[in-house]
């Protein structure tokens, strides 16, 4: 590159400094700034080469998007694109794409759907999705429960195990807002008399293992007060949401002092409806979902209601 | 040189007059407020109030006056004042962003005190590190810049510890509200509307003081790091007051409710959100490169003419591009749609400045391989290149669909803030300290090359990792199965996290290990202070050049 | 051009109204439209605003930064709209000052919440979220179980109401009854605040506890309003069902 300043390019047009930069070849702008300095480097075309291009598709986009606000309106854009219709459209692909197997599920046929082993495969996958996202809250990422959330994957149901009980459930709910929800409340029974309450836990604690004493006070006030809803053997009522209280398997514990709790303030657990969540199809992949899970964990389906 | 031997018994009785006043604004806002925040910010202004005018008042009368030739000198104790503060607010900032970090995998470890808890502390750490410690440098480093640029004194000595002062009272009400659960919850705007109010005087002043300034410059043509200081100082301004108007609920309570709702705050926010990147976070820092990286590399800046194509777009450019904060939301899709292709068009002056900035080591190449300080800043340029660029990239909507609300954001916003902000606040610092307290060199030499090492080895394994987190989280959200049913429940995603969240608090600590070697080490170099003058580092005219 | 920006270099008062000119444009074409285009948020006729008790657990859900982890706003987007429910609309969000869209999603998106959960598991969860989600990140919250304090309570209505949300005097004037109301189903005050509010509010012991009044009644009560304030969105996706 030359170093005469006169044939160099960009020199600056009001000084006409030629301080010349020995690297670069050129000269300065002739300020000085606490000793800074500026090259009078020419523009580099490549910047205006790629603001050109930013431009134009920028323009080509404003054309083609909804883009510029006019006043009360917008411009709509060529294409005619709304984003909330793009992501309806888009789910109107993926219902299309699910109804191969989402779509067997409008239909409660439990037995034809569990039999086709090709449908399970593909609808098992979406239903562990489901599940996680909307149940394991409550019930556990594997269906074991938790205190004041019974376990799914055992034997012992409140309103019955197979998918079409199931099903129910989760449309309607347990002592939830759907009008025709399924109501279970154990009432607290502060009424009583503190030792009483004692009495009557250590005998609710002790009948699992069938040590409770039949012919002791608490078993009369049982019988009295609880057998109503629990049964006269403790067995539960079935289909009043009244938990078997000899299986060992509740929902919210059996050692006395849990018991206590629950006689002093009564219990009445909430499971939420679905019907607003979720659609039919999604609640029987479910319900089918979770009675596997609990056939899987060795119960029975068919049996798997309260016994 | 504390505050006081440097100003003049006049100066000493404003500066008095002024923190007897913080001290009743203090007390007042305590009566009125009687408990709460804004009781506890009452005192902490009461408290301040009275210390300055104990130190003010014990120095009005029996203290010398500063000698005359004080004019033939820029007035730096502010600057150093500033950085102090900066050094302390970086420790303090990237300290709660290790321990927010390490939250984020280990949450068992929030003690159960209200004030612990990650909601309230993460914005603890966004202010302290932008405004605590960014701020401070770029009050601090404009000051300097200006001076120098212009050679002119600062025009008064009260105002920049007005701005000093008051600005980092602003920070302190900032972190200790959020502590107290006060806050508006505007994401970089979160202090109440008294704090805002305080800071729009105290920004004010700063305004006044720089124009004032730069009144007195010795050279015709303002220098574009002025532009840029000018610019941050002047869109904050705006950004600040428009999307912090708010109806007090009672003017005791400390508690306000914005008076924007819905999707025009979340469009407003986002004009603030993205521009307090902009100007707070961009072009007061290109202030910072425009002088530093010059004078270190003895280099004079590559092109005028692309400064002023960069200068213009970033001003221009920038102010549309906040509605890609909003993609695929219940803003209107036309927003998105500009905010989408201006972001695209910032891509150009972004790039034309970093571009700038890197031929401007044209020449001096040996000198980024030997001096750490000078790659700090060389390092800065690349991070700020890089950063934007993933910016434009991220704002195009689909790639936004993928990334937003996730890691990749974070990430992105880390490649900014460390790679770029906070290295090139630590060559400025790195550069200013020496000189301001008359040495040669830092205290500790090598250990600059340490924290170098320490800085850029953390910003690769945060950057990295959150990339491949945030990737990984997006893909997850949306990853569906040949079926048409998504694959993945949101908590697998959650712990798919896990790896990624250690590993970034690795990275983070290495930072802040850094951070805490440079406080450590200007703390030595200003302990052990000489007397170094640099003759040539002086103004030349105390006359205005307009 | 040059000569021009030459000229400008050397006047600082004229930089400063280049630079408030040049930066003033962006905002006022993105921002004033969206107060004069009508389509941007059309108010739904059954929309409601918050009531007091759930506007508490809003200000508390701010104050504890549950915004820094959790967005409300579900994008128009297959997979959102799959995983959370309807997109969310402009409408939705209309009456809330600030909106709480937020920009991070460490944990899942809220917007549709309301009615998702039971009380009693909102409780446990927010004392304890690794008692019932044990690889859950979050932050527990155990004092939440204080007394709520309700000295602002009326005031934020009014304040609000200056902002033009649709609180009436009688909602103001009966702001605190109707926040111990809501969490006392029992209590007489029932009737007047679904009056005031519509049937659709939850009146519950949200703690399980109505003797008290809590932070913990705020917030669920806050959370289960979420996504509830307007059927809107649920009615324009059954009437095009996709
Ligand atoms: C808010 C917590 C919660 C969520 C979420 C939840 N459940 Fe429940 N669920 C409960 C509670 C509590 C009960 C027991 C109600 C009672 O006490 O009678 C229950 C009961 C059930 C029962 C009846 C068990 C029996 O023995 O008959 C089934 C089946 C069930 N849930 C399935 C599900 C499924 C499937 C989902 C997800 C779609 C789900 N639950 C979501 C809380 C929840
Ligand atoms: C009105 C019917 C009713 C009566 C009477 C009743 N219970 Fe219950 N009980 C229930 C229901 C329903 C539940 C389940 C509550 C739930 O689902 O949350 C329950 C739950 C329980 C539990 C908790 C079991 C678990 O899953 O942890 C115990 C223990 C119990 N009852 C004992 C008693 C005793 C002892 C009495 C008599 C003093 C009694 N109940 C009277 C309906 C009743
Ligand atoms: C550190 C981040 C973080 C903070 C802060 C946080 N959360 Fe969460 N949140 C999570 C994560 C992660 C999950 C998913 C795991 C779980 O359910 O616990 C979650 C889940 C939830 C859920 C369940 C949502 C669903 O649909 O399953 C609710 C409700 C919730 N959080 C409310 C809150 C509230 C209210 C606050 C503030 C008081 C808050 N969160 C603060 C991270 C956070
Ligand atoms: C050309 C320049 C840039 C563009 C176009 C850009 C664009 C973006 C985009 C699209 C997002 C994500 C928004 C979302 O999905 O929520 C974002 C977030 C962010 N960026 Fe940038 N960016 C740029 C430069 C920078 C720089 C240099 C920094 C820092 C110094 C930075 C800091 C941030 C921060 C802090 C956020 C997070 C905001 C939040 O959600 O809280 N950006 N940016
Ligand atoms: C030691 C180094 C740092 C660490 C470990 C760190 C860590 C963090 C963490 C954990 C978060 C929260 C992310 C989330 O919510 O998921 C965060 C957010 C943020 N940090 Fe840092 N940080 C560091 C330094 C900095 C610095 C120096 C700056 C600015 C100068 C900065 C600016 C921000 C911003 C703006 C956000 C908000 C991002 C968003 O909303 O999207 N950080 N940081
Ligand atoms: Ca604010
Ligand atoms: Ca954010
Ligand atoms: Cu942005």
């Amino acid at each position: 590159m030359s170093t005469d300043p006169k044939e160099l390019p960009g020199a600056d047009p009001h000084t006409g400094n030629r301080d010349i930069d020995p690297v670069t070849g050129y000269d300065t702008t002739g300020h000085d700034w606490g000793g800074i300095k500026e090259l009078n480097t020419p523009f580099p075309r490549i910047a205006l080469i790629a603001l050109v291009l930013t431009v134009i598709y920028s323009v080509i986009t404003w054309f083609l998007l909804p883009a510029w606000p006019m006043g009360r309106d917008y411009t709509r854009g060529l294409l005619g694109l709304d984003q909330q219709e793009m992501a309806k459209d888009h789910l109107r692909e993926l219902a299309a794409l699910r109804e191969t197997w989402l779509g067997r599920f409008e239909t409660p046929d439990f037995d034809a759907l569990s039999d086709d082993p090709a449908l399970m495969a593909a609808a098992m996958p979406a239903a562990e999705r489901l599940y996680q996202d909307n149940c394991s809250a409550c019930h556990g990422r594997a269906g074991g429960g938790g205190p004041g959330y019974p376990v799914l994957t055992d034997t012992h149901w409140l309103w019955g195990g197979a998918p079409e009980d199931i099903a129910t459930t989760l449309q309607v709910g347990i002592n939830a807002d759907h009008p025709d929800t399924r109501w279970a409340q154990m009432p607290a029974f502060d009424w009583m008399e503190p030792d009483e309450i004692s009495a009557l836990s250590t005998y609710v604690a002790a009948m699992p293992s069938g040590r409770a004493d039949p012919d002791s006070e608490a078993a009369t006030l049982f019988v009295e007060n609880c057998a109503a809803c629990h049964g006269e053997d403790g067995a539960g009522g079935m289909m009043n949401g009244a938990p078997s209280l000899v299986d060992g398997a509740v929902i919210y514990g059996q050692e006395s002092e849990t018991v206590m709790t629950t006689l002093r303030n009564g219990r009445q657990g909430v499971m939420p409806a679905w019907t607003e969540r979720l659609s039919d199809a999604e609640i029987n992949v479910l319900s089918l979902y979770v009675a596997r899970q609990m056939e899987d964990s060795g119960g029975d389906t068919a049996t798997g209601a309260m016994q | 040189m504390t505050m006081t031997a440097t100003l003049t018994s006049t100066e000493r009785r404003i500066g008095f007059a002024i923190s007897a006043a913080l001290a009743v604004l203090g007390l007042t806002m305590a009566a009125v407020a009687k408990s709460g925040p804004m009781a506890v910010h009452g005192a902490m202004a009461l408290v301040l109030g009275v210390a300055l005018v104990f130190h003010l008042g014990g120095a009005l009368y029996d203290h010398p006056e500063p000698s005359n030739r004080r004019h033939a000198e820029y007035y730096d104790a502010p600057t150093r004042f500033g950085i102090v503060m900066t050094l302390i607010w970086a420790v303090v900032g990237m300290g709660v962003g290790v321990w927010l970090a390490a939250l984020m995998y280990w949450p068992e470890a929030t003690p159960l005190w209200p004030g612990t808890s990650y909601g309230r502390l993460r914005p603890v750490h966004t202010s302290g590190v932008i405004f605590g410690f960014g701020g401070n440098a770029l009050i601090a480093t404009s000051f300097y810049v200006l001076q120098r640029t212009s050679r002119a004194r600062l025009a008064d000595a009260v105002s920049p510890w007005f701005v000093l002062i008051g600005f980092n009272l602003f920070c302190a009400w900032a972190a200790t509200g959020y502590l107290m659960g006060q806050t508006q919850s505007k994401e970089y705007a979160e202090p109440e509307w008294y704090a805002d109010l305080w800071l729009v005087v105290v920004w004010v002043t700063y305004f006044v003081l720089y124009i004032r300034t730069l009144a007195r410059r010795a050279e015709p043509h303002i220098y574009v790091a002025n532009w840029y200081y000018m610019a941050f100082i002047l869109v904050v301004a705006m950004l600040h007051i428009v999307n912090n108007l708010a109806l007090p609920v009672t003017w005791g309570s400390g508690e306000s409710f914005t008076i924007w709702s819905g999707v025009q705050d979340a469009m407003i926010q986002w004009w603030y959100g993205h521009n307090a990147v902009a100007f707070f976070l961009t072009a007061g820092f290109l202030g910072m490169l425009y002088y530093f990286l010059p004078v270190r590399a003895q280099r004079p800046i590559w092109s005028y003419r692309l400064s002023i194509l960069s200068f213009w777009g970033i001003v221009f450019f920038y102010m549309w591009a906040g509605s890609h904060h909003l993609h695929y939301t219940a803003l209107p899709y036309w927003v998105q749609t500009l905010g989408m292709t201006f972001s695209i068009m910032l891509l150009v002056p972004s790039w034309a400045s970093a571009g700038n900035a890197i031929a401007t080591l044209n020449g001096a190449w040996h000198k980024v391989r030997d001096d750490a300080v000078l790659r700090f800043m060389f390092v800065a340029a690349v991070f700020y290149g890089l950063s934007t660029f993933e910016g434009s990239f991220l704002a195009i909507r689909p790639v936004n669909a993928l990334s937003h609300y996730t890691d990749w954001t974070v990430g992105h916003v880390h490649s900014g803030t460390l790679g770029w902000v906070a290295m090139i606040v630590f060559g400025a610092i790195y550069s200013m300290v020496p000189k301001l307290w008359g040495r040669d060199d830092m205290a500790w030499p090598k250990a600059v090359e340490w924290h170098f090492w320490l800085a850029i080895t953390g910003t690769l394994i945060y950057v990295v990792s959150l990339w491949n987190a945030g990737i990984t989280q997006g893909l997850m959200w949306r990853a569906y199965d040949e079926g048409g049913a998504l694959s993945y429940s949101f908590i697998e995603s959650v712990e798919a996290m896990l790896p990624y969240y250690a590993a970034r608090t690795l990275g983070g600590a290495l930072f802040l290990a850094g951070a805490v070697l440079c406080a450590l080490n200007c703390g030595a170099t200003m302990r052990a202070a000489g007397d170094q003058v640099d003759e040539a580092d002086r103004p030349l005219y105390t006359q205005p050049a307009e | 051009m040059l000569k021009l920006h030459y000229n400008l270099e050397k006047v600082s008062m004229g930089l400063v109204g280049a630079i408030i000119a040049v930066a003033s444009v962006g905002g006022l074409v993105e921002i004033a439209p969206l107060f004069t285009i009508e389509q941007t948020v059309v108010i739904p006729d059954d929309m409601r605003p918050h009531t007091p008790l759930e506007l508490a657990g809003r200000e508390i859900y701010i104050r504890e930064g549950c915004y820094a982890c959790h967005s409300q706003m579900v994008r128009s987007l297959a997979d959102e709209v799959d995983r959370y429910g309807p997109y969310s609309l402009s409408s939705e969000s209309a009456y809330d000052h600030p909106m709480l869209w937020g920009s991070k999603r460490t944990g899942p998106d809220l917007a549709r919440l309301g009615g998702k959960y039971s009380d009693d598991w909102h409780v446990a969860h927010l004392m304890d979220p690794r008692a019932v989600i044990p690889v859950s990140i979050m932050p527990a919250y155990p004092w939440l179980t204080r007394s709520l304090d309700t000295d602002l309570i009326a005031e934020n209505l009014a304040t609000l109401a200056r902002l033009g949300v649709p609180y009436d005097e009688a909602m103001i004037d009966n702001a605190m009854a109707d926040a111990r109301a809501q969490s006392q189903p029992e209590a007489d005050g029932a009737d007047g605040l679904r009056d005031r509010y519509g049937d659709d509010i939850t009146v519950r012991a949200f703690d399980g506890d109505p003797s008290r009044l809590t932070e913990m009644d705020a917030l669920v009560a806050y959370l289960q309003s979420l996504g509830t304030l307007t059927d809107a969105a649920h009615e324009m996706f059954a009437e095009d069902k996709p």
